[in-house]
């Protein structure tokens, strides 16, 4: 298979090298059998969406036929690009989007590092299990139910003989003010940070749980005999052996800066706050789901792929630099 | 001896703090749900007069009648349960079926065509058609207001998949070698060594992809049409949404908040059921480096 040898080929060779490859291919004949269904699959259920991509560039309405996009005549260039973004909305949404997107970055990112480090320090294993069950728990709660309990904390009360949900009276306790907070304020950005952080920051310790476990305890030893104390473990030993995943994990999200938790958006959105949590996903499902504006809505769609695979790449590239194992 | 002589004033002090603020998260993490199990059994008078309780003054089990009331909410209730059962055990099965027989073909070594299949499979994790040609596809193909369409368009999660090949590759060459001297076909190989093997991991992604069906309420929004066919989590959220778009009233429609927390009940606990057993395996499936390769 050395490369140097393939320019020295003869016909006669070449053939032989044919011949052997058909030979290997029937040998693995079940191995391509075995294959087929996951093939298949990604043909039909990700590759032809991506043909789908021409209707992008197309006045392509509810009763338009897909597979036949490409022969007719409704071309509109990038004219559903240009209405997208001369749109008021396109600015709206982008706001709503890096809004969301960077509270998640801020204030969820660091919390399951956080949280990976105080379960470390745990000594009591049947204690720290305990504790690792619970914080568990919510990731496996589905959204509709997590919206559910959000509408229940939230409410404002009906009528002043009622009382409002838990945690409307304790913004008014402490502020003094009524909030509804999916009402159109910004206090919609807080309720899906707040759900993200219950339902995810358990979960999210697995992968830093994970490299702790892999640090060498003789390193530890060593600097008790040294004198070190518990934060100047942590500082020095316990840190640096987590850095590579923290980095990884950090670059690999600000990758997917334009993912918003669109399903559960969808679920918190109203008429009322729409303004404010409209994002791509949710916008791209009301025009072409919703509304039967294909070629428009996929237009969307593919600005928001596009900006990702680039933030995706970028990222990629800048964990490489930064002596960081890649994705790919 | 020296551990005990080590353990200083400070080392105490931490020792409090840390533990008393995981038992903190963790009371946060659980309230939730016991703030629900205890309104699905009170008054609806009682939850819209208290913020948040744990125990109900006065326990009762109307709501759980109403839940499961025949001549009411019932068959549609219990019917959305029948139907998201069913989906995610056939779901479930085509996932680990598509999922494990791709995952094996690519764990062959120099196998021809390998190299390109795999390139595709990471390029459709990074890119994609989007949401409404994928619908426009499962539409074309006839599965809209199907069962199918909830179960096909997913059938194989890449990341699971690579997951799953990476145990493979891993598996002993030379048991397979001796497989083979033996008489047996690939196919054997796979279905007598490799998946009896790798049951573990598989369960590990069953039950993560099962999970994923009974959660799901967005593929049926997508592209179901009749509500008969809703599977539990829409029929959930229609319920809910009702009041919350109009949430300024409780007196004319009809689901009370009661009655929600305990359709919720109904929903959580068979995820709470397989929980205990998925818990071991978590950490398998997190693996980000598993992706590469």
């Amino acid at each position: 298979m050395a490369k140097a040898k393939k320019i020295a080929l003869s016909a006669e060779e070449k053939a032989a090298v044919k011949e052997k490859r058909w030979a290997q291919i029937k040998r693995d004949k079940w191995m391509y059998l075995l294959l087929l269904p996951g093939f298949l699959y990604f043909i039909i259920f990700k590759i032809v969406p991506m043909w789908g991509i021409l209707i992008a560039f197309k006045d392509y309405g509810a009763t338009s036929k897909f597979f036949g996009a490409a022969f007719t005549r409704d071309w509109v260039g990038f004219g559903n690009f240009k209405s997208f973004f001369l749109d008021s909305s396109f600015l709206q949404l982008l706001r709503n989007t890096l809004i969301i997107s960077g509270m998640n970055i801020i204030f969820f990112f660091p919390l399951p590092i956080i949280l990976a480090l105080l379960l470390n320090e745990m000594k009591v294993q049947w204690y720290k299990k305990v504790i690792q069950t619970l914080v568990y728990v919510p990731h496996f709660v589905s959204m509709v139910v997590i919206a559910s309990i959000t509408f229940m904390l939230v409410k404002t009360p009906s009528s002043p003989t009622q009382s409002g949900g838990a945690l409307f009276e304790i913004v008014k306790g402490l502020t003094g003010k009524e909030m509804n907070a999916l009402g159109g304020g910004f206090a919609i950005y807080w309720v899906l940070l707040i759900q993200n952080i219950w339902k995810e920051t358990g979960w999210g310790t697995i992968i830093f749980l994970a490299a702790l476990a892999g640090v060498d305890v003789e390193q530890y030893e060593a600097a008790i005999v040294d004198g070190a104390n518990r934060f100047q473990q942590l500082i020095y030993i316990t840190l640096p052996a987590i850095l590579g995943t923290i980095v990884t994990m950090f670059i690999l999200r600000m990758g997917s800066v334009l993912d918003t938790g669109f399903e559960q958006i969808i679920l918190m959105q109203n008429t009322l706050n729409r303004e404010k949590s409209e994002t791509f996903d949710t916008y791209v499902y009301q025009y072409g789901r919703v509304e039967g504006n294909y070629g428009y809505s996929t237009a969307v769609g593919l600005f928001k792929s596009i900006i990702s695979i680039i933030c995706i790449q970028t990222a990629n590239r800048l964990a490489k630099k930064a002596g960081q194992d890649g994705l790919f | 001896m020296i551990s005990i002589k080590r353990r200083s004033i400070g080392d105490i002090i931490a020792d409090v703090i840390i533990y008393a603020l995981l038992t903190l998260i963790a009371v946060v993490m659980v309230i939730p749900f016991i703030y629900v199990i205890a309104a699905s059994f009170a008054t609806e008078r009682e939850i819209q007069t208290r913020p948040i309780f744990f125990i109900p003054e006065e326990p009762t089990l109307e709501a759980y009648k109403t839940v499961f009331d025949m001549n009411g909410m019932g068959t549609t209730v219990l019917r959305s349960l029948l139907i998201s059962l069913c989906v995610t055990g056939v779901g479930t099965f085509i996932n680990l079926f598509f999922t494990a027989t791709m995952a094996y073909g690519l764990s062959r070594q120099n196998l021809i065509g390998k190299k390109p299949l795999l390139n595709m499979v990471l390029f459709t994790m990074v890119f994609g058609g989007g949401m409404i040609p994928l619908f426009l596809v499962v539409k074309g193909l006839g599965l809209y207001d199907t069962y199918a369409a909830l179960i096909l368009p997913g059938c194989i999660s890449a990341y699971n998949m690579l997951i799953v090949r990476n145990f493979f590759l891993e598996l002993p060459r030379e048991l397979e070698e001796a497989a083979s001297i033996d008489g047996c076909s690939d196919i054997g190989i796979f279905a007598k060594i490799a998946l009896p093997l790798s049951l573990p991991c598989l369960a590990t992604f069953g039950l993560f992809y099962a999970v994923g069906h009974w959660n799901n309420y967005f593929g049926a929004l997508l592209y179901l049409n009749d509500p008969k066919k809703f599977p539990f989590q829409l029929v959930l959220r229609n319920l809910v949404m009702q009041t919350a778009e109009t949430s300024t009233s409780i007196d004319e429609l009809p689901p009370t908040d009661t009655l929600k927390m305990a359709v919720i009940v109904i929903g959580t606990v068979p995820i709470l059921c397989v929980y205990p057993f998925l818990q071991k395996h978590f950490a398998a499936g997190v693996m980000v480096g598993a992706v590469k390769g």
